[in-house]
């Protein structure tokens, strides 16, 4: 229960903050689920007077545009106000939903300090369903209080004589601490030090000191780096003996006398490790690996305007970038036409308003490539190379049922080879695999890239790529070509992951003759699924496949 | 609004600086591309660049900025003809701009007053003679960048639209930022950049304190501040128009032009607009350096900005462009 009331207090505290200085903080991520609980931090924000602001606004209403019936009905151009013209409060509302466009839109008007104040409601329900970064990034607050408000909670009131947060004075001493507790959490980016630095100043002109304590520092910390810590703190970080920064004139005597009440770095340290998420080590995935590698089994779905199956019009703006439904618009319009007409008696032919307006949108459906990179090795011949063919045969049959395109890349010796470039031709496929020979080394990471390169390019025509490898595992040609075992396998580690990271769906068939560990283990590195097929024939391993594949 | 942060008080990143310096030198390289992390000062570059541009001579009432009033579009209305000294226009492509803002249109206003059929420079005209500047160039429309790509390569913009037919010159120097996470660029319109430049966070504790230090003292004391780094800017603007005059007369020594070529065959990278941008970006490094003479030091630095960009793309290689052409690059020049 104290974590709970503990995560109210940090949020009566962010947003007496917020409140505080508005413009100087620039705003703040709220991730609740519309509830009681939201209204209560909401109604407690309600004197910044926010304007909404929702996902899907059209430029015209962000930057000001045209205002088309006022020009008309002047005859003069008359332009709207925009949000970002004038400084106000900016709720967005269902930020999870907001795309890179308008982030980066928003993220712009927030690096020139315009003076808006943004709140970005985030009710995303999943951990992947967030706000943007490139946003949440920019807002020094992050509230997102666990369970239901304590009974009278309110915002930290301001002090009796607030300090403007500009005119608070901080040390050299302030600046290495919240600098190097934001490396010790493993927040590369510089803007979280400098929001800190700002919270913290806030947070000591509330208070009316006109200079940084150890406390203002402590509840910067708290308020800033938790949500955006990597990783936890070692114990004791090199970092201690770090040369220290030249020191300025100013900061020289002021940081003397502050180094006496300044915090201990371990014990900030320690404040902002008890507020990081429980499961912050779990949901860490290595640099550079996406989390989307879990694709859907079928080929992606895209919702456009352009291309597509067609999904039913929707009412909706002409804004240049959007095709009408001419038909749905004047079905939409023909009810209203005689009530139309009796108050505008002297227009001529249809009456046609822009709530009558619909417009097409369509839905693609990216087909599916299923790249099988098969083992022709001297090992995997000798096991099943036969088996691993009649698998896929039957496989084939089901992509062409499905209508799924198939390439082939086999390899083996010291190089691969895209034996049949994407195609949806059955017999063409069965041709070349009919005539796959067997033997030599086993080139498992060359096997890999010629795969990868080959999903890449097919990503940009707008397919999603499925790699299938087959083999036995025993990697013995590294990537350059020579036999060399350990060489080899750390080639095809390093491969897969750079297959993982680019979000390419796996599965990894073993068809050895008893299964492999390392195979095992490269499959956790591609991120897909492991199937051990010991003793099987090909009827097995198409089941095992498609159950995989739909999975 | 206000003064943006200062390009000297920029703590590192000494290669997007460089880059971005070099283009001031000589236009004709062709912009730069920098992508990294959030939160490297990639946009805070750019804008500071816009302050420590030198100023040019246009005609006032120019809308394409021409040199002399000769030079000025036979649409364009002139009202005074004067030849004034104006700062380098350094021009914002917004993410959501539409075709009409970029090319320019029809004038609605007039048209919808006075009937009359008059064009309305967009974007591209503006950029004229300066910068185009597009931050989260990755997530730019395609239709966009189609637009750009070939006004990037004519440098001229032809509008045939909405019965208006007109063209006018659009040379500009383009300037992206982006991140890469966000999403890829096409190879085409990467080509169109002329140096391309990776930025990193700062790894040194003792960095990012002194840019947490700068940063803070700018939105603080920002009248004292901007005096300290002012004098700063002007020095690297003067050795910019030093760097102009010189850049004509440096000496290109015949192994140097061939040292770039082995360069780019041992590279593998497409076409011939890699020698012609090392070779460029080398003179105008060597101009800036206040050297006489191009050598393969020149080379040797300016290669990983001018070429990594232009690499057949391998996705699978892990190590970045960067680091391949540098390993190509002791290679070649030993």
């Amino acid at each position: 229960m104290s974590a709970q009331a503990d995560s109210w207090d940090r949020a009566a505290l962010s947003v007496g903050l917020l409140l505080f200085a508005p413009r100087y903080l620039a705003g703040a991520v709220i991730r609740m689920r519309a509830s009681p609980d939201r209204n209560t931090v909401l109604d407690s924000l309600a004197n910044l007077s926010t304007r909404r602001l929702h996902p899907a606004i059209s430029d015209e209403q962000l930057f000001g545009g045209l205002d088309l019936s006022e020009t008309l009905k002047h005859g003069q151009l008359i332009e709207n106000n925009g949000f970002f013209n004038n400084p106000c409060a900016i709720m967005l509302t269902m930020a999870e939903r907001c795309g890179p466009e308008l982030a980066a839109k928003l993220a712009h008007q927030l690096d020139r300090h315009a003076g808006h104040c943004f709140l970005a409601l985030d009710e995303g329900a999943e951990p992947d369903e967030a706000a943007p970064p490139a946003l949440t990034e920019r807002l020094p607050f992050h509230i997102a209080p666990e369970g239901k408000a304590p009974a009278g909670w309110a915002p930290v009131p301001a002090g009796t004589a607030p300090v403007p947060p500009r005119e608070v004075a901080c040390t050299q001493g302030d600046l290495e601490a919240l600098t190097m507790l934001a490396a010790r959490f493993g927040i590369d980016s510089l803007r979280a030090p400098l929001l800190a630095l700002r919270v913290a100043r806030a947070h000591a002109g509330m208070a009316g000191r006109n200079k940084l304590h150890a406390e203002d520092l402590e509840a910067a910390a708290c308020l800033v780096f938790p949500q955006r810590a990597t990783r936890m703190p070692a114990q004791e970080d090199a970092e201690e003996d770090a040369p220290a920064p030249p020191e300025t004139e100013t900061g020289t005597d002021a940081g003397m006398q502050n180094t006496s009440d300044l915090p201990d770095g371990d014990m900030l340290v320690d404040a902002v490790k008890a507020l990081l998420p429980a499961d912050l080590l779990a949901g860490l995935v290595p640099a550079g690996t996406l989390r989307s590698s879990q694709g859907d089994g079928a080929g992606q779905k895209r919702k456009g305007n352009r291309r597509g199956r067609p999904l039913p019009s929707r009412p909706g703006r002409l804004d240049g970038r959007s095709r009408i439904d001419l038909v749905a618009t004047l079905r939409a319009a023909a009810p209203w036409q005689p009530m139309r007409r009796a108050a505008q008696p002297s227009a001529g032919g249809l009456l046609i308003r822009p709530s009558d307006i619909r417009l097409k949108r369509y839905q693609e459906q990216s087909d599916r490539l299923l790249i099988f990179a098969v083992d022709a090795s001297g090992s995997a011949a000798v096991s099943r190379l036969n088996e691993a063919k009649g698998a896929v045969e039957l496989l084939l049959a089901q992509a062409y049922a499905a209508r799924d395109h198939v390439a082939l890349v086999s390899f083996r010796g010291t190089e691969g080879e895209i034996l049949l470039p994407p195609t949806r031709s059955l017999v063409q496929t069965k041709r070349r695999l009919a005539s796959l020979p067997g033997g030599g080394g086993t080139p498992l990471a060359t096997g890999l890239q010629q795969a990868a390169a080959l999903a890449t390019q097919s990503r940009g025509k707008g397919l999603t790529p499925t790699i299938v490898v087959l083999t036995d595992g025993r990697a013995n040609i590294a990537l350059d070509g020579s036999a060399d075992r350990t060489h080899a396998a750390a080639d095809a580690a390093r491969m897969a992951r750079v297959i993982c990271a680019q979000g390419i769906q796996t599965l990894t068939i073993d068809v050895s003759k008893r299964p492999q560990p390392a195979l095992k283990a490269l499959a956790e590195q591609l991120g897909g699924p492991y199937l051990a097929l010991p003793r099987a024939d090909a009827r097995t391993l198409t089941g095992a496949v498609s159950a995989a594949l739909e999975a | 609004m206000k003064t943006p942060f200062p390009f000297s008080a920029i703590v590192g990143q000494s290669a997007m600086k460089q880059a971005m310096i070099l283009t001031a030198v000589d236009p004709g390289i062709g912009g730069v591309l920098v992508f990294g992390d959030r939160g490297t000062g990639k946009s805070t570059a750019v804008r500071a660049l816009a302050a420590l541009l030198p100023p040019i001579r246009a005609v006032e009432s120019c809308p394409v900025n021409s040199p002399r009033s000769a030079d000025c579009p036979e649409w364009a209305e002139l009202g005074s003809k004067k030849v004034v000294s104006r700062p380098t226009p350094v021009i914002d492509l917004p993410l959501g701009a539409t075709e009409d803002r970029v090319v320019g249109a029809l004038d609605i206003e007039r048209a919808l007053t006075r009937g009359e059929k008059a064009f309305e420079p967009g974007l591209l005209a503006r950029a004229n003679r300066g910068y185009l500047y597009i931050d989260e160039v990755n997530l730019l429309e395609d239709h966009i960048v189609d637009l750009l790509l070939d006004v990037a390569q004519s440098g001229e913009n032809v509008v045939e639209r909405e019965g208006l037919s007109i063209r006018h010159p659009a040379r500009f120097v383009l300037v992206g930022s982006g991140n890469p996470e966000e999403g890829e660029l096409r190879p085409q319109l990467l080509d169109r950049f002329g140096l391309s430049v990776e930025v990193r966070s700062p790894a040194d504790v003792a960095e990012r304190v002194e840019v947490i230090k700068r940063r803070d003292a700018f939105e603080t004391d920002h009248a004292a501040f901007m005096a300290e780094y002012g004098a700063e800017d002007t020095k690297i603007r003067e050795a910019i128009l030093k760097a102009r005059r010189r850049v004509a007369k440096i000496i290109t020594p015949p192994d140097i032009i061939e040292d770039c070529a082995k360069l780019c065959i041992a590279l593998g990278s497409d076409g011939l607009r890699g020698e012609l941008t090392l070779l460029r970006a080398a003179r105008a490094l060597a101009a800036y350096q206040g050297k006489r003479k191009l050598t393969r030091a020149h080379l040797r630095d300016i290669a990983p900005s001018a070429l990594s960009h232009r690499l057949r793309r391998d996705p699978l290689d892990e190590a970045g462009s960067g680091t391949r052409v540098m390993r190509v690059v002791e290679d070649v020049l030993g």
